[in-house]
């Protein structure tokens, strides 16, 4: 194609955009695009991925029947949502299994949160209200999002949410209302992972490269620092609620702007994260690679049964 | 993995509620249809969004290419005699 046709093109996709019609997979789009969504819903599939390990981790001991009911419910949630996201992947031309295999050799990312350890049951309380209350937060203006098929299936991810977040707020009342060693237990979920769950929301406007462009393509409907403001505004006065302190003594409630201020972020600890020195990288993903090796010969044991029924089928 | 060893894609659609047509809501892998409307259940109707399910191998869907729409959607945009409000009736009657 010529260059002067492609600009052509690019203006008709941005007319679009603008007009609000969305992009579906058949459609021209500029290569940018189509890899900037590649990137960022496999990033976001592996994380639902990734993310059902540190929950995984407590089904086997969940306090009660009840609880083991709803976290086996929880945690086969995440599979479904990444599903729906590799699904999307796939729409754009993507090799489903390229993309996990980046994630397996470190060239995909995906959510740092999942790289801290479950070590307490009331951490599944902390990973409820907390990981899935900023990831809401992050979906919801998803569904509004550019490309049909990403939108489509945050619809169904942000529907499905709302009973994660709820589950987790639940576990953490009810755990701040009990004895003092489960109220301790309580706090001590928050103070590991407030920070981590505000800094999921990604570097501050100014070091987000990414933002501007995604932004004008409306594949993002709010910068980092808008989300996660939003986060710190709803939270605080939950666990006000319910007793819990916030583990940032220079959080304070602006009157003025009706905004509250917080401490700053530790962002040496964040990068340190996403660079794969988190205190759980190597073992989430050697777990997401020997799932992998290990299930292979089910996949290819279920594929040459199918081939042999059909071939029966034909001879009869 | 290699491709040899990669489980074919499939739409689903899901019919909610009976009288209701089967509407299209995401695609999965299985190995063939029968896994494919098992899985379909699982990942789909986890919360009663279903009462029947319709799997389709997604090579075998044929879409109309995009960049023909104009040719192809215009002959119903120009053929506006083909709504009732095209057509002036006097106030007075009714039930037309
Ligand atoms: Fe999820
Ligand atoms: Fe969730």
């Amino acid at each position: 194609m010529k260059e002067q046709d492609i600009a052509i093109l690019e203006q008709k996709f941005q007319e679009k955009i603008d007009n609000d019609i969305k992009i579906e997979p058949n459609d021209w789009m500029p290569d940018a695009y189509r890899n900037t969504l590649i990137r960022q819903i496999s990033q976001h599939a592996h994380s639902e991925i990734v993310g059902m390990l540190p929950e995984g981790n407590w089904i086997t001991r969940a306090p009660n029947l009840r609880r083991k009911a709803v976290l086996l419910a929880k945690v086969q949630d995440e599979a479904g949502h990444g599903l729906y996201l590799y699904s999307a992947t796939e729409t754009l031309g993507a090799d489903r299994e390229q993309t996990i295999d980046d994630l397996h050799s470190g060239v995909a990312k995906y959510s740092s949160i999942f790289n801290y350890p479950t070590l307490s049951w009331a951490d599944m309380g902390a990973v409820g209200w907390l990981v899935d209350g900023a990831a809401i937060m992050n979906q919801v203006p998803l569904c509004r999002c550019s490309y049909g098929p990403y939108a489509r299936a945050m619809v169904r991810v942000c529907k499905e949410e709302s009973f994660h977040q709820r589950q987790g707020f639940e576990i953490m009342m009810k755990l701040a209302a009990g004895t003092p060693e489960q109220k301790e237990m309580a706090q001590d979920a928050l103070n590991r992972f407030w920070w981590p769950a505000i800094m999921m929301f990604g570097p501050n406007d100014a070091e987000s490269k990414h933002t501007a462009q995604s932004m004008k393509w409306k594949i993002k409907r709010h910068t980092n620092d808008e989300l996660r403001q939003q986060f710190i505004d709803v939270t605080v006065p939950q666990a006000e609620l319910i007793g819990l302190t916030i583990p940032d003594p220079l959080l304070k409630f602006n009157e003025a702007t009706g905004h509250y201020e917080h401490g700053p972020i530790d962002w040496d600890e964040f990068w340190e994260v996403v660079k794969g020195n988190g205190p759980c990288n190597k073992d989430r993903v050697d777990a997401r690679r020997k799932a992998k090796e290990n299930g292979l010969w089910v996949r290819q044991a279920a594929l040459a049964h199918a081939e042999k029924k059909k071939l029966r089928k034909q001879a009869s | 993995m290699s491709n040899k060893d990669n489980w074919p894609l499939w739409e689903v659609f899901i019919r909610s509620k009976q009288g209701l047509n089967h509407k299209h809501v995401g695609s999965l892998r299985a190995v063939d249809a029968e896994m494919a409307v098992e899985n379909a259940r699982d990942v789909y109707t986890r919360r009663s969004e279903g009462i029947s399910i319709w799997v389709v191998e997604s090579n075998n869907v044929f879409a109309s290419d995009p960049s023909e729409a104009p040719e192809l959607y215009e002959p119903s945009d120009s053929k506006i005699y083909r709504h009732p409000t095209f057509y002036t009736v006097p106030d007075s009657i009714s039930h037309m």
